[in-house]
């Protein structure tokens, strides 16, 4: 523990040296504010990114309640996009990002035996810079001419020529929130890379570790990328310059080969350490090592190469020539091969196992599911003369969203009820998560299933209003969605119940079948492990 | 931990349930080709080939779908703990995992060679045998053919009335428009496709067209339709407040009636330019200005400036109790005609007769208490038009 800390606790001086850390974790809000501790400030990013994902789901509220009916009703177009736009900045950048950061906070260190993360006060700036980028991002809502609205994907010249001014306030959040996000990314590389536990070789480190690291690299290889695009928006809104106005010899179109060049990684930043956690949970649960490791492995690094070369399959209707249709096109039909590996790998994990089906595991086996449904849309997504009828419908709507909410959220969810018991040393109220997981689970195909109907049927997305011919599948679309909000109330209570450690204690193992250093901790996992590094055989 | 009541009849229950959905929803579609649950066959060639494409790789995602969740629910019943399953040891196999990495890179190939075909098809947009130029800009389109003089604007149609829930809403309720694109069957027709201000997309459904219109580029598409008919579709590109409200609509008519309705609107063109020739020599009333006015502003500036002239704060500015609108009147002329570089205002010099903006602009004059008393003629607009 660092000498200022001490400091600020005088009395420890009292105590023998061997216990202090045990028994003096800081009190009050300093301790959040100014901790280096990697359990705290995963929880932090943990809590942070649920009430960004409450916030983000009220404003998917306000665009359900709009589109009950066909007409307008509740709110104004121009204020019906800035919702569309910040649900997506939010759950991308505050809910779904910050999440994995936060598990990778608690997880990382435990899983490979050192005692924290390798920079730890960088840890603290990283995630309380934070909050800061959400409060100016939601702060545009409200000045004169609303927020953001042009879609999360920003496309210049609607989101420079064509925006209200408070596009300098959406360029300087994302600008704190790439900061925010290398910082982190830097932080799991360097621990990644330094603090293994003797004998904790490369090829023997968790899944979870081993996703978590290639999407750091991704992170770092991507986000400056997407800085440099806000920026060359701020400057061709308020300083004159041209990137993206053909008028003044620039191109809109080169705005969206730099956004989706970062756009495609961000896709699998946000998914490839939810195969990590799959790949945590299905072993424990089907009491069974994991089928394919290495070919795990390969499959997460292929992913991780291979989205590098694929962003213009976002673009297919912007007019490129045949040749580059047909590259991105291959390219991107290439990424089924080593998700689909993946998702064998995952049900081999299950053939002949001892199969139970605990929280964790009903929440890993929908992701399974649920997120290979909306791979194989994407697959279908991929053909690039369909994609010609599928693009920008209720079809890619559908799609993008089977793979985030039912594919990285659920996989968050999961991993927050494999963990929670080792976390808080209280077993959850499974009464609590049972409902939740089964109201979630029929609400959320009720939300997303129906828009693929309406999309191929041709409804566009991003409108406050359609044909009277989408009316009654928006209806479902939005019953099933106000039912995915209210479900999620359920969780909200149960993670209250936790925090306040209510429950039966749990064992240091937690799940039988469990393995990894992380359960063979105590149960609630001490304020500091692994001070003295274990041997891992 | 206590074990939990056994969920697995549920899950499967619940999967089944979807599945059995999904097969339902492939009967339904090969029944009626063209259901309001899936792609439509459409009117070209080329549409007809994606909806098979299209079906195509929906069935064989739902062959893999099946194949894949089959294993996994047959597992999850055989191989319960609960059921006293216990594990096997396995846990790698290199010739099982080779074959599931080679057998998904042919199923692939199977499928890249028709859609390389297809897309091939589409993209060739050679010898046509003529050309429209489509023009995008907030909101709406704008047609010109380029094998004669005819061009003009297409707006939505529905009333502001349906949209906002005082009348019933019609059949047609978003996706009509004042005047549709029309083209003669059997030819092929080529779109340039560009834009005056935002990026927009312009997607005919039945045409499998959709192709993004940006300022300062010029993008290519083309269509053969066999069917007379008419084709509606709908701007699919994020491109504002009202990008909902930007229908496209194509009427498309056996040739010898394409040939009439073109020389009719030919003459309406030459007769529409005389009028206006006329309308320079004469004055209009207040009255006649202000009615003509009021119906050009809802129609054509309202969308931004709002029907009570008060705009959108920090978006869209205010014309009531503006500076330019109640002072400066060659400056008013001249931004309705001319339009503002850098901002959302268009240039409507293009769009609206001389007479039109004469009345607008008295409109905007006198509406909303702005009281300038101030009367436009058709001959004051043309005088700053042509810079006299």
């Amino acid at each position: 523990m660092s000498k200022a800390t001490e400091v600020m606790h005088p009395d420890e001086a009292a105590h023998g040296h061997d216990d202090h850390h045990d028994h003096h974790i800081p009190k009050g809000i300093t301790r959040w504010l100014f901790t280096t501790n990697h359990k705290d400030i995963g929880t932090l990013y943990l809590w942070f990114a649920f009430i960004m994902f409450l916030i983000g789901g009220a404003m998917a509220m306000v665009i359900r309640a709009e589109l009950f009916q066909p007409g307008l009703q509740i709110v104004e177009p121009n204020f019906f996009n800035q919702m569309t736009t910040v649900h997506g900045l939010i759950m991308v950048f505050g809910a779904v990002m910050p999440a994995f950061t936060g598990l990778a906070n608690w997880l990382v260190p435990m899983m490979i035996g050192a005692p924290d993360m390798a920079l730890p006060r960088m840890n603290n700036w990283s995630f309380w810079i934070l909050p800061f980028a959400f409060l100016i991002l939601l702060s545009s809502l409200f000045v004169e001419g609303g927020g953001p609205a042009f879609g999360w994907t920003f496309y210049a010249p609607l989101s420079t020529t064509y925006s209200s001014d408070s596009t300098a306030l959406f360029v300087f959040s994302v600008h704190i929130m790439g900061i925010s996000s290398i910082m982190g990314a830097i932080n799991v590389i360097v621990t990644i890379f330094n603090m293994r536990a003797p004998g904790m070789t490369w090829m023997k480190m968790p899944l979870f570790v081993w996703t978590w690291l290639i999407t750091a690299f991704l992170l770092i290889a991507v986000m400056p990328v997407l800085a440099g695009a806000v920026t060359m928006v701020l400057t061709d809104k308020f300083f004159g310059t041209s990137f993206f106005d053909a008028a003044g010899g620039g191109d809109p179109v080169m705005f969206q080969h730099i956004f989706w060049f970062f756009g495609h990684p961000e896709v699998y930043i946000m998914i490839l350490p939810a195969f990590g956690i799959i790949s945590q949970i299905i072993p424990t649960f089907s009491r069974k090592r994991l089928f394919g490791y290495a070919s795990m492995v390969y499959a997460t690094a292929s992913i991780a190469l291979l989205s590098f070369i694929v962003w213009a399959h976002h673009m297919f209707t912007t007019g490129m020539p045949l040749f580059a249709e047909m590259f991105f096109m291959f390219a991107t039909m290439l990424i089924s091969v080593p998700t689909g590996v993946k998702v064998f790998n995952w049900v081999a994990t299950m053939w002949r196992g001892s199969l139970s089906f605990e929280i964790p595991m009903l929440f890993a086996i929908a992701f399974i599911v649920l997120f290979t449904i909306g791979g194989l849309s994407g697959l279908m997504l991929a053909i690039t003369p369909v994609d010609f009828q599928y693009h920008d419908t209720y079809f890619v709507v559908a799609h993008f969203h089977y793979v985030l909410v039912t594919g990285a959220i659920f996989s968050i969810m999961a991993a927050v009820y494999y963990w929670l018991p080792k976390w808080t040393g209280k077993m959850f109220d499974i009464t609590l998560a049972k409902w939740h997981f089964w109201c979630s689970l029929i609400s959320v195909n009720v939300l997303f299933f129906p828009m693929h109907f309406v999309g191929l049927a041709g409804m566009p997305r991003r409108i406050p209003d359609y044909s009277l011919q989408f009316a009654d599948f928006n209806k479902w679309i939005s019953i099933g969605g106000f039912a995915f909000g209210l479900s999620q109330l359920i969780f909200l209570a149960l993670l209250i119940k936790a925090c306040k450690k209510q429950g039966e204690p749990v064992s240091d193992q937690v799940w039988e079948g469990a393995e990894g250093l992380e359960w063979e901790i105590p149960s609630p996992a001490p304020y500091h492990t692994f001070e003295t590094p274990p041997v891992v055989k | 931990m206590k074990r939990l009541t056994n969920p697995f009849s549920i899950v499967v229950g619940t999967l089944m349930t979807w599945f059995f959905s999904a097969a339902a929803f492939a009967e339904s579609v090969a029944a009626t080709e063209n259901s309001s649950l899936n792609l439509r066959r459409g009117a070209t060639d080329i549409s007809g080939q994606v909806y098979d494409l299209h079906m195509l790789m929906f069935a064989i995602c739902v062959v893999i779908a099946v194949v894949v969740f089959g294993v996994m629910f047959t597992s999850m019943y055989l191989h319960r703990k609960s059921r006293g399953a216990k594990p096997a040891n396995f846990h790698e196999s290199v010739k099982v995992e080779i074959a599931w990495t080679v057998v998904p890179f042919l199923i692939l190939i199977f499928m890249a060679v028709p859609a390389a075909n297809t897309l091939i098809a589409m993209e060739d947009t050679t010898e046509p045998d003529m050309t429209v130029l489509v023009t995008g800009s907030q909101w709406k389109w704008h047609y010109k053919y380029m094998d004669s003089e005819v061009e003009y604007y297409s707006l939505l149609a529905t009333p502001r009335e349906q949209i906002v829930n005082k009348f019933a809403k019609g059949e047609n309720y978003l996706l009509e428009v004042d005047r549709p694109l029309v083209i003669p069957t059997g030819q092929k027709v080529r779109f340039l496709i560009t834009s005056d201000d935002v990026i927009h997309s312009w997607w005919v459904p039945d045409f499998a067209v959709k192709k993004d219109a940006n300022p300062g580029f010029i993008n290519e598409a083309w269509t053969k339709v066999n069917e007379p008919g008419v084709y509606r579709g709908q701007c699919a590109e994020l491109c504002g407040k009202d990008h909902g409200y930007m229908p496209v609509v194509v009427i498309a008519k056996e040739p010898a009636e394409y040939e009439a309705w073109m020389s009719e609107q030919e003459e309406k063109q030459r007769k529409a330019r005389e009028e206006e020739q006329r309308l320079l020599a004469m004055s209009m009333s207040m009255d006649e200005l202000m009615k003509e006015g009021e119906r050009v502003y809802n129609a054509t500036c309202a969308a931004c400036h709002m029907p009570n002239g008060e705009g959108l704060q920090g978006v869209f500015p205010a014309l009531k109790g503006s500076k330019m609108v109640t002072e400066d009147q060659a400056a008013h002329i001249d931004i309705v005609l001319n339009g503002k570089t850098g901002t959302a205002m268009q240039a409507f010099g293009k769009m609206l007769s001389l007479k039109e903006i004469a009345a607008v602009v008295t409109y905007e004059r006198n509406a909303w208490g702005n009281n300038t008393g101030d009367i436009v003629q058709p001959k004051d607009v043309n005088a700053v038009a042509t810079g006299q």
